[in-house]
Formats: structure tokens, sequence, C-alpha cells
């Protein structure tokens, strides 16, 4: 049969306000001990294979830093598989945050053909009525991001590259950047999912 | 008519309905004026990367988690303020319970006084009260807690601004797709309606669907007073399936 309006509203969302930490990283604000845990902080259990760091700032209209975020990742581990592989990060006072994984494989898109290696990025903060879910794909996986449909989606080609993260090396260890800019110049693609 | 072949093997999410939740840009919520994406954003059918999500089993859990009276104390002692059960059943559009989803809850304490480093409010910190905890839903989809009923305060954005009394809730689902963070409001609280957060959300239906219920049943007696706060989640979609998937 053909489908109907569900019966029930999804519950409206709010924003997570300026003290989310308490409530997602407590341990930030000193709320310790053996009744309270930070979940999704550490290294992701994204399983075997080389470790990576994913990094960025996040930026607000005017370019000020954004110091109050907590973003959370969720990945495919090298095969390409959804397993545990989430994380969770609060922005430090300069809207940096870091994430220590693994570079995802590639996961299979709705047309069947296998879409870029990428990471999903679900942002929080004050003053975000709404979480912003993006993407963040790697600057060295050329050839499958050109043939990626997310990234063909996007008419206009100049905003693919925000969500494409830069690679760099330093002693060892591999880190891709990108910055994440909520509006204005250079303003991030957020996705309706 | 041709079927239409099934695209996702986890089925597809309802739309969400943005008339239903707050716009990006609420001029009234000042801190959304330099937040909001200006941008419209991309539409995309979820694939396997937003249909799945964490999950999250009852050993994360600690003894206390659903206990904001106790699992702060310092002393021993507990926390100050009007006992209050929290409790309410997580469901999907489709009003399917959902089982075994994380729940997290942060809140001010009785005085309106966040723990929290950037929070300036003159009114007390309880020193036996943290304001977080987490709960997994059961198999019926519900989730409960013990807790103090938070206090209204002001907030720098109009002049005389006051948040109504909340508590804040972070709810996972199966989908990170379904990634929710919302507020829930006490029932018969006029601030609510003076609120440029709560009224950050255009239809007063949708904000009404936030307050929690004042629950004279579940009523702990000589102890604590029930709140019922049910959560809906996106659910998922019953299309033209080639071979009709089982349970739907």
């Amino acid at each position: 049969m053909l489908s109907q309006p569900p019966p029930l509203k999804e519950s409206p969302s709010q924003t997570a306000g300026p003290y989310v930490h308490i409530g997602m990283t407590p341990s930030l604000e000193g709320i310790t001990g053996p009744n309270v845990k930070d979940l999704g902080s550490g290294p992701v259990e994204a399983g075997a294979g080389p470790r990576i760091s994913v990094t960025g700032r996040i930026f607000d209209g005017s370019g000020a830093p954004v110091n109050d975020a907590v973003i959370e990742l969720w990945q495919a581990d090298t095969d390409g598989n959804h397993k545990q592989a989430w994380g969770r990060v609060a922005v430090d006072g300069t809207g940096s945050f870091s994430f220590d994984t693994v570079k995802p494989g590639r996961v299979a898109g709705p047309d069947g053909k296998p879409m870029a290696p990428h990471v999903t990025l679900w942002i929080v903060a004050r003053g975000i009525n709404i979480g912003l879910h993006t993407r963040l794909y790697f600057d060295d996986e050329t050839e499958a991001n050109a043939a990626d449909f997310v990234l063909n989606r996007i008419m206009d080609p100049r905003r693919r590259k925000t969500l494409i993260a830069v690679r760099s090396e330093a002693s060892g260890r591999v880190t891709y950047s990108l910055d994440i800019r909520l509006q204005g110049d250079g303003e991030t693609v957020f996705f309706d999912i | 008519m041709a079927l239409t072949p099934l695209i996702a093997e986890d089925g597809a999410l309802y739309q969400r309905d943005r008339a239903w939740h707050p716009p990006a840009a609420t001029p009234g919520y000042k801190s959304t004026t330099l937040r909001a994406p200006k941008h419209a954003l991309l539409s995309l059918a979820p694939t396997k990367s937003e249909m799945t999500g964490p999950t999250f089993g009852h050993g994360i859990l600690q003894p206390l988690d659903n206990d904001l009276i106790r699992n702060y104390s310092q002393d021993g002692s507990e926390a100050i303020g009007q006992r209050i059960v929290v409790y309410g059943q997580v469901l999907d559009e489709n009003a399917r319970p959902v089982r075994n989803t994380l729940v997290e809850f942060w809140q001010a304490n009785a005085g309106g006084r966040y723990r929290h480093k950037r929070e300036g409010y003159l009114a007390a910190l309880d020193p036996n009260f943290g304001g977080c905890g987490r709960a997994i839903t059961d198999d019926n989809g519900y989730y409960h807690f013990r807790t103090v009923k938070p206090g209204a305060y002001p907030w720098p954005n109009g002049g005389n601004d006051w948040r109504p009394a909340h508590i804040h809730f972070s709810v996972f689902g199966t989908a990170f797709a379904q990634r929710l963070i919302t507020q829930m409001y006490f029932e018969g609280d006029p601030m609510i309606w003076q609120d440029p957060i709560a009224l950050s959300i255009p239809d007063s239906a949708a904000v009404e669907q936030l307050i929690a219920r004042l629950d004279r049943h579940n009523t702990t007696p000589m102890d604590a007073l029930a709140y019922r706060f049910d959560i809906v989640l996106r659910g998922r979609r019953s299309t033209i399936f080639e071979n009709k998937m089982e349970g739907n």
C-alpha cells in the first residue's frame, strides 16, 4: 500500500545550548567520579587500520571561532562496514576539534556504486536550533570523490571543496584537516537527510 | 506502473518536517544570527552512512546514571530541590517503541544554576548536584530518572530574558539521521510562552509536544512528583518494494 502520513510528529529540536558539555562531555566541567563517564571520548573504535587524525576548526558567519560546539563523528571501518566507529568531541577555546580514528573504506551508495570514503559529522551548539549534518571527504581520493554521488549533488562545484579535508603528514602521523563554516564565505554544505 | 526497486536496504525515513522544527535563524534567539547557515540544506536520501548509528549496551551505564539526586553526591547528601521522577517513552513516528536506545539529559540545579565554567549566574551551586545523567530505554521504549526540578534562570539575550525550567535531552535512535537534541518543559509554566528558545519553534502545537505532563498516578508517595515526557524520533516509511521487507 502507499505510504500514509505517520501518526506521530517528530519531537521538535531545540538548541543544545551553551552548557551542552554538562550532558555530553561532563568531565570537561569537572563532573567526574565513579558515576559519570564521558561517552565517545578517546580514539574512535574504528577497528584495524592505520590511524589518522581528523581535525579542523569551526567558525561562525563573522569568521569568529565557535568555541562551544560539540561534534559527533560516525563512520565505516576500513572494510566499509558501520559497526561502532562513533566519536564525540567538544571544540576547544579556539574552535578546534580533533578525532583520532581510522580512514574509512568505501560504502555502497543508493545507486549501488560505492561512495567515496567519508565520515559523517553532526554539529550542535548554542545558536544552532537543529543539529547540522555534514560529511568530511579526503583529498587524496580524487577519483572516488569525482564519482561520489553526494559530492556530485552539489550544483556549485566550488562548494564541494567545503567537504574535502586536506592531508598532511608529520612524524609519521597522517592528519586530514577541514574547517567548518556555519555561514557566509565558504559556508559548509549541510544536509537535510 | 513499475515497482520502485528497493534502494536502501534499511528502508527510508520519513522526510523531516522542517516546518515543525525551528528554522536555523530565529532572530529572537540572538545566538542564531551568525550560526545559521544561509544556503539551503542539500536534500539527501539517507544512505547507509546515515541509516546506521552507534548502539550502546547497558554496560556503559553506571549504577546512579539515572539518579541525579545522588550521582554527584560529594558528602553522601542528596541534591537540594523539589524531588521529581521524569519518565516517558521513546517512540518513532509510526508510534513504535524505540528500544535499547541511549537517552542523555542535563540540567540546571534547583536554583537555576548550571555546573559549567562559563556560567556566571549568581544563584548558588549545589555541591551535591552535577546535573548530568543517562538511561537506556527498555523493551517498551521507556526511560526514567530521578532528579530535582530545575529552576528558571536569566540569560543574556534580551535585556531581561529568562529561560523557563527545562531539562535538555539527547536521543540516538537506530540511525544517525534520527539523532535529536531537544528540551523538556514543565506543564503549567507560563514562562514557556515568553521564551525565545521555545518560541523558535513556529507552531505552538509543536511546543506543546515538549511540555512534560504532571502525572499524579506515578508520583512516589511521600517522595517525588512524576512528570511524563514522551519523545518521538523519525520513523521509517512503508514503500512499494519488489520484495516486501519483513515486518513492514
